[in-house]
């Protein structure tokens, strides 16, 4: 009888020493998982952290005023000069000519599909969008190197087709995904109920679209075009390759022009860690970063109140 | 009204529904023009040789092999680092975190990373992993760099896969006395496993088709030799197609057009197995 | 359930896989610039910098590398710029430039415990190429200089058509690019000579030598600066007139030895310190005969 008493009793005592090891070890795991959730705020603080480490020292050398305004940019000159104006400039033409393309083409194909196209033409469009996407930028740019700028310099008897409109027509390819796809999600969020009401008051289906739809998902829609022009700022291998480089600052887009991303890209292997050029290229980072937060905060604000707006 | 007169109305709306119609061709036949250009074009490169051999005489002869194994160790190396943290940090966020500040800082953290220009991270993996951690040029510091790209996307399939799972399931979990970790490790990870899956699958595509970061991270333009260990150089794909993409003196135009077809292929193979992953998981909770 | 069990336990082994992935990372020293040494020739080492001297290292490369197959050499561009930095971030270990280091960099160089040793392992007469429809088959370095600084800008201007001239030119990573502005359009040796001339400013920037020759050979209008290694029949090399009273001269393997071409250059590697070890047999391979002929072969100009 006590022997049965004696080992329950270091049954239970094993028992609960596993245990405690096994929570022990549940509670390692778990200051592994939240660590891992802190690490996402780690490298983007590590993002700031480094542009402004290796960024800020330049307007040492170089007034903010100068840097911002400044229109030579003459890195490896003595003494050197550092002002950005024709790479500002630059990305302004190249985001414009791209949204200008894919703002109007991507909200009326976003429309079609969810309000117009028949399924069986959706399910085979909806693949072919996602393609576009999965297009990677050198392809873009090779594309725009080989088959459209031979045909932008002819089409606008340009001197060179390596130009600010031949990559914003590239970008705008590249926009087009994104600004199709949240619009379209965008689009069939508004309830039904809305339509059916306009339908019941006589409207036809154009009028309900341009009316109801369009109107109820507009932020939405601002949303996804927001998106799409943070794309295009932020793209660097398309232009790179076919916006033409020249420093001037541009007053048209058919003019061959830098964007900032390709500046950074195409003076980054000359420089020298912690040198001018370096904190220069390092700077331009910083404000190409902040121009993209700002445009992504703000989008996905936006897109965040439509989804409450309709949920139900 | 007349048999057969139109209204104004109607007409309108006619219109209206060309010019959508007209908007999505214009979306689509550049896609087509595209893809059918590098295939006409690139077509005539491939052959076994280009696929398997080693370039020679600066990359006008031989093949691509250290360009197509670099790419795929970049792949492998992006995966490696971002899946494990993003499931991880998923975890934490959907099954751990409470509602704070801290937690709506990860989740804006997130938004900000997603948006993040390439060359930015470019500039980030040069400065932190080539300069400050003395890894230079390398696989290793590419991969990093990359995988600081991937973090965000592999973080928000997580979590979106994780969210999935139906409160029910856990539930009935922590009912019959499974602890919280253990609810997660045998029910809640497995059935969200195919989303998970589905996004590594796209970070690894995302991946292999990035440029600027390893522009500036230092890819090599000529490296017979495969690398062998995480600290060498390395030949990538897009970096090949961005370094010949202007006609190299002697080279035939088709070799540049075969590596842009090489490239495509992987990237798009892989989105393809990323969407039937998905599809595939949602028939099988649609019958389960 | 058991699935799930095996593809989770699948995970854990990536972690682990991760895991051990760091640990080897932090125990091994960064080994990528360490010159390696030894009796049996091995190693990887690589070379950083000129686009213009990557065809013919890169045929060295090669040829070295059937010779010692132990032997592992990565070859990279974009620019001479972009090796010198990479010597003095000590991410290189040879830099191979078309352009001589500036005193600055020697500097930064030595501040940072990098001495920089100069090496020159061929020579390349730096053509001026125009399309083969363009009439213009010669050009004094003042009209160039006029050119690339946006003061000359029709054609009409030095005897051809009457068309804007298309300006190229490669980007500040470029070895060439400095070179070409301080001998040609600084003109540097010339009475005229302008320290403080720029490039114009619209001028194109590209980023790479065979997006200029592509260009030039598509554009009747344009004008590029490529080393004599990518001058294909698809452009048309113009001959250089020193001034305006000397003859104008083609750049061709033997004008630039005999230094009538007036815009030659040498072509170097630099190296922290002497070579030592395989760096070194490298070096003396592409230094000697063998290696000189392959200098023809790309189409530089070698040594002798």
């Amino acid at each position: 009888m006590l022997k049965q008493a004696s080992k329950a009793t270091t049954a239970m005592s094993l028992k609960k020493g596993l245990q405690r090891r096994w929570r022990l070890g549940e509670k390692f795991i778990e200051s592994w998982i939240f660590l891992a959730g802190v690490l996402t705020i780690v490298v983007l603080l590590g993002i700031i952290a480094l542009l402004l480490k290796e960024g800020l020292p330049i307007f040492l050398d170089t007034p903010p005023w100068e840097f911002f305004f400044g229109t030579k940019w003459y890195p490896v000159s003595e003494p050197p000069t550092f002002g950005i104006m024709p790479f500002f400039v630059a990305t302004f033409w190249v985001t414009l000519v791209a949204t200008a393309i894919s703002v109007p083409v991507g909200v009326a194909c976003a429309a079609y599909l969810a309000e117009v196209a028949p399924t069986k033409v959706r399910e085979t469009v909806k693949p072919i969008i996602e393609i576009l996407a999965g297009i990677p930028s050198v392809v873009m740019g090779f594309i725009g190197l080989m088959l459209l700028s031979p045909l932008v310099q002819s089409a606008f008897n340009l001197n060179t087709g390596l130009s600010g409109l031949t990559a914003g027509i590239m970008l705008s390819l590249m926009s087009l995904p994104i600004i199709i796809s949240v619009s379209e999600d965008e689009l069939r969020a508004v309830p039904d109920d809305f339509r059916q009401a306009a339908y019941a008051l006589g409207a036809t289906r154009w009028e309900t679209i341009r009316h109801v739809s369009i109107p109820g998902a507009l932020s939405g829609v601002t949303a996804a075009i927001m998106l799409g022009v943070g794309r295009a700022i932020g793209e660097t291998m398309t232009v790179l390759m076919v916006a033409g480089g020249a420093l001037a600052v541009p007053v048209s887009p058919t003019e061959p022009m830098m964007p900032m991303t390709a500046a950074i890209a195409s003076g980054i292997g000359n420089a020298v860690r912690g040198g001018l050029q370096y904190q220069a290229l390092f700077a331009i980072g910083l404000i190409l970063f902040a121009v993209t937060l700002a445009v992504n905060l703000i989008a996905n604000r936006v897109l965040e109140r439509q989804k409450r707006k309709f949920a139900r | 009204m007349r048999a057969g007169a139109i209204s104004k109305r109607q007409l309108s709306q006619r219109t209206a529904f060309s010019l959508l119609i007209i908007a999505t061709i214009i979306v689509i036949v550049p896609v087509l023009v595209i893809v059918l250009q590098i295939i006409i074009n690139g077509a005539s490169a491939i052959s076994w040789e280009f696929l398997t051999q080693e370039p020679s005489q600066a990359g006008k002869a031989g093949g691509i092999l250290p360009a197509i194994v670099g790419t795929f160790y970049l792949m492998l190396g992006t995966i490696v680092f971002a899946l494990p943290l993003g499931v991880m940090a998923g975890i934490y966020l959907t099954e751990y975190a409470k509602e704070n500040w801290f937690t709506r800082s990860i989740n804006l953290a997130i938004i900000n990373l997603a948006g993040v220009p390439s060359i930015v991270y470019g500039l980030f993996g040069l400065g932190v992993f080539v300069l400050l951690f003395h890894f230079g040029m390398s696989l290793l510091s590419a991969s990093l760099t990359l995988a600081c790209q991937a973090l965000a996307m592999t973080v928000t399939t997580s979590r979106e896969a994780i969210l999935a799972v139906p409160r029910e399931y856990r539930e009935g979990s922590l009912a019959i006395g499974a602890t919280r970790w253990q609810t997660i490790r045998h029910l809640v990870l497995p059935q969200a496993l195919p989303g998970i899956i589905t996004g590594a699958v796209l970070a690894m595509s995302r991946a292999a088709g990035e440029t600027a970061p390893i522009l500036v991270v230092g890819a090599a333009f000529l490296l017979p030799g495969l690398p062998q260990s995480p600290f060498d150089q390395f030949m990538a794909l897009p970096y090949h197609l961005y370094t010949v993409a202007a006609h190299v003196p002697g080279m035939p135009k088709s070799t540049v057009w075969g590596v842009a077809l090489v490239l495509l292929v992987v990237v798009l193979s892989f989105n393809v197995l990323a969407t039937i992953i998905r599809l595939r998981a949602r028939q099988r909770r649609f019958n389960a | 359930m058991s699935t799930g069990i095996n593809k989770l336990k699948k995970g854990w082994l990536v972690l682990i896989l991760m895991t051990a992935l760091v640990i080897i990372a932090a125990g091994c020293s960064s080994q990528s610039t360490t010159a390696p040494t030894g009796d049996e020739l091995s190693g990887t080492f690589s070379i950083i910098g000129s686009n213009t001297v990557t065809p013919l290292t890169s045929v060295w490369a090669e040829e070295f590398m059937k010779m010692y197959p132990k032997v592992n050499i990565a070859v990279s561009g974009p620019g001479s710029g972009a090796g010198i930095a990479a010597l003095i971030n000590d991410t290189t270990n040879i830099c191979q430039a078309s352009r001589t280091i500036k005193q600055q960099e020697i500097d930064q160089a030595k501040a940072k415990g990098v001495e920089p040793y100069e090496i020159q392992v061929a020579t390349d007469a730096l053509s001026v190429v125009v399309n083969p429809a363009n009439p213009v088959s010669e050009l004094t370095i003042v009209q160039l200089s006029a050119i690339y600084n946006n003061q000359i800008t029709n054609w009409k201007e030095v005897g051809g058509n009457d068309a804007p001239i298309v300006v190229l030119s490669r980007d500040t990573n470029s070895g060439t690019h400095v070179f070409f502005k301080e001998h040609v359009v600084q003109m540097a040796g010339l009475p005229t000579a302008d320290t403080s001339r720029e490039y114009g400013s619209k001028v194109l920037f590209l980023p790479s030598t065979e997006e200029g020759v592509s260009e030039t050979a598509k554009n009747p209008n344009a004008i590029f600066y490529p080393g004599l290694g990518y001058v294909t029949s698809e452009v048309k090399p113009l001959a250089i007139k020193k001034t305006t009273s000397s003859t104008a001269v083609l750049p061709s393997v033997a004008t630039a030895l005999d230094g009538t071409y007036p815009i030659a250059r040498p072509l170097l590697y630099y190296t922290n310190g002497e070579p030592t070890g395989t760096i070194k047999t490298f070096i003396d391979y592409c230094l000697s005969p063998e290696g000189q002929e392959k200098v023809t072969e790309v189409g530089y100009v070698p040594l002798k």
